[in-house]
């Protein structure tokens, strides 16, 4: 068991592209980071870079206090798991699991122990003798968790496992992962670009940027308190409605002196699951009031998306209960109490402070 | 439904009957020259049943060969033939999936050079290059000698280009998970590259298998003891002669043992070789 530590690890690729432009960030031992950003992000190349699938172009990454920017993967005792498996298609599924043990010369009792134990918790005891061709998709998965977890390493490392199952396994799966990881205790970083995954998962989360760490928190803190605009819109489904505010407009949109607009302006943000219609048009003390008109209605079920936007053309959702809302062409008033508010610098790089 | 399947099957098996009938019926022919004595073919008269010769013709032409042209029996040239088939064959599949590992998984200065070199010598088969290549066979005393038959017929750029082709489509994070499963390079060509490569090398063998067989200008050149004849030439030899009459009925038999080993190759490495051809194992 050991931590992850990371400092300034930068990756330029020939031609200068710059993947990762300094990441600095200590995964505790036994917690559960997720890496979470859109694709070219460079949460892949990082998590390859602990590997040591790739090279570090610069920084130090350490593994339970061991530098191992030099070190070969099989060396790091760490364990991958593959977005598309690759499990080794000749061999079956207990050669599969027994391989990495074999090249490390374990002796063939234990290699034995440890591949049916790894098989009971996974459930997979019935398919020990099959290729992985003759399996589904959820059950290459599973093979693929048990070769990590036959080798007890240091670190798992997870790259996108699940975006090749469906969205109802993907469910299961995740649920799965997170008890095993519960039960071995074992650092894991796991690196996603579904935010959903990355909220349920986390005990650490870091949300990713063009090659940069935007936020690092509990999953629940990143929520609630994004660190820039970028986080705000990139956690939460449907994304925080964002609007660009002068001061001088603030007034006529929003009670813009209420809500301390800076002179030069800022980012408003306001989550659609905290905005609320009004009925009958009026205001909540110390809240604050968008006047939009509806272009288009989502019904999902137990809820329903209001896409809108107001008067300045800025695209606002409001998300309602139920399923009672108002028809395209309406115009309604959106109400949220005040506090609901995020402020973000006019670039967006830094939050306000409340 | 079923009637109309029926009707639509009759067409194609007439043809396919009809093809095997003109595929099969010469060498059906040949059969039947090699079971009846000499005169008879001599003479021009083209019997269409088989004769009664059929163990004696065999026997001879194996054990004894021809009496006057080629002097050694057939037995030596078809254990010649096969031997170099089977290295060249082998040879082949050997140099190029070693050349195309280093090719597709090294990074090593020239790499392109390497692979372009390999790719321009498929310009250059051995009818080209027959002069310089004789040259140097000679100069490496390699005449009248299995390394002379087979050697320079070795090096292959085609089969170098498959391997390569069926490597590129092998997912890197195979040679990945070998590296944290702790596989080196070595291990990761012996586990994982060779089994995938099974059903590639099968079909690969199946073609090399009969190119070394039917080669037919190079071990003229290379071999002028007789005792180094391939069968393929052993079969030409027979015929071209001046000063004695063509035993018509030996150079059938001949022509018969000539076709079975290809024939058995195939029969053997079909289903693998029709796998290698059609299905990648991934």
């Amino acid at each position: 068991m050991a931590g992850v530590k990371l400092e300034d690890v930068r990756k330029v690729y020939a031609g200068n592209v710059e993947a990762v432009k300094g990441v600095s960030f200590e995964v505790p031992d036994g917690h559960f980071c997720v890496l979470v950003g859109p694709s070219g992000c460079g949460k892949s190349t990082l998590l390859r870079m602990i590997a040591g699938l790739e090279t570090t172009t610069s920084g130090v990454i350490t593994i339970g206090g061991d530098v191992v920017n030099h070190v070969e993967p099989s060396e790091r005792d760490i364990a991958m798991v593959f977005q598309n498996y690759a499990l080794y298609p000749h061999m079956n599924v207990y050669n599969n699991l027994a391989y990495g043990l074999r090249n490390r010369r374990t002796p063939k009792p234990e290699i034995d122990a440890r591949v049916r134990e790894a098989a009971r918790i996974l459930e997979i005891e019935p398919l020990l003798a099959r290729k992985p061709r003759e399996l589904s998709g959820g059950q290459r998965q599973r093979v693929a968790m048990g070769r990590a977890i036959v080798r007890k390493p240091k670190v798992f490392l997870f790259d996108e496992p699940l975006s090749n199952l469906d969205a109802k396994l993907r469910v299961s799966m995740r649920v799965e992962i997170k008890k095993l990881q519960r039960s071995l205790a074992t650092t894991s970083i796991y690196v996603t670009h579904d935010q959903l995954e990355a909220m349920t998962l986390a005990d650490m989360l870091v949300v990713m940027n063009a090659g940069r760490v935007e936020q690092i928190g509990l999953p629940l803190e990143v929520y609630e308190r994004p660190a820039t605009a970028f986080v705000a819109a990139f956690i939460g489904a449907p994304p925080m409605n964002l609007m660009t505010v002068k001061a001088k407009d603030a007034v006529a949109l929003i009670d813009g002196a209420a809500i301390g607009i800076p002179e030069d302006g800022a980012i408003v943000g306001i989550r659609p699951e905290d905005l609320s219609l009004s009925k009958d048009g009026s205001t909540p003390a110390g809240g604050i009031t968008l006047g939009l008109t509806v272009n288009a209605v989502e019904r999902v079920g137990p809820e329903t998306f209001v896409y809108g936007s107001v008067e300045r053309g800025d695209d606002v959702i409001v998300r309602v209960p139920g399923q009672d809302a108002p028809g395209a062409g309406e115009r309604v008033v959106a109400v949220a109490r005040r506090d609901k508010l995020h402020r973000f610098s006019m670039d967006g790089s830094r939050r306000l402070a409340d | 439904m079923v009637e109309q399947k029926k009707i639509g099957n009759i067409v194609p098996h007439l043809i396919l009957w009809v093809g095997i009938v003109i595929v099969a019926f010469p060498v059906y022919l040949a059969f039947v020259g090699s079971t009846h004595e000499r005169s008879l073919i001599a003479n021009g008269q083209m019997p269409i049943w088989p004769g009664s010769l059929f163990f004696e013709n065999y026997y001879r032409t194996i054990f004894v060969g021809t009496s006057g042209t080629t002097r050694e029996p057939v037995g030596t040239m078809i254990v010649n033939s096969f031997i170099m088939a089977m290295v060249i064959a082998c040879g082949k599949i050997a140099i190029s999936i070693i050349s195309a590992y280093a090719i597709v998984y090294f990074r090593f200065r020239l790499r392109m050079t390497a692979f372009w070199v390999i790719f321009i010598t498929l310009m250059l088969p051995v009818e080209v290059r027959i002069y310089p290549t004789y040259k140097v066979a000679a100069d490496l005393n390699l005449l009248d000698s299995y390394a002379g038959l087979t050697l320079p017929l070795i090096a292959s750029a085609t089969a170098t280009l498959l391997f390569r082709q069926f490597f590129m489509t092998v997912p890197d994070e195979l040679v990945e998970a070998s590296r944290i499963d702790g596989a080196g390079p070595f291990r990761f060509f012996k586990d994982t590259l060779l089994p995938l490569s099974r059903t590639n090398m099968a079909a690969l063998f199946v073609i090399l298998f009969i190119y070394g067989w039917n080669q037919y200008l190079w071990p003229l050149l290379i071999t002028t003891r007789d005792d180094m004849q391939t069968i393929i030439i052993g079969i030409k030899k027979m015929i071209v002669t001046s000063d004695a009459l063509t035993e018509w009925q030996l150079v059938m038999c001949t022509v018969m043992l000539a076709m079975l080993p290809p024939v058995f190759v195939v029969i053997a490495m079909q289903r693998l070789f029709v796998r290698g051809l059609i299905e990648t194992e991934k």
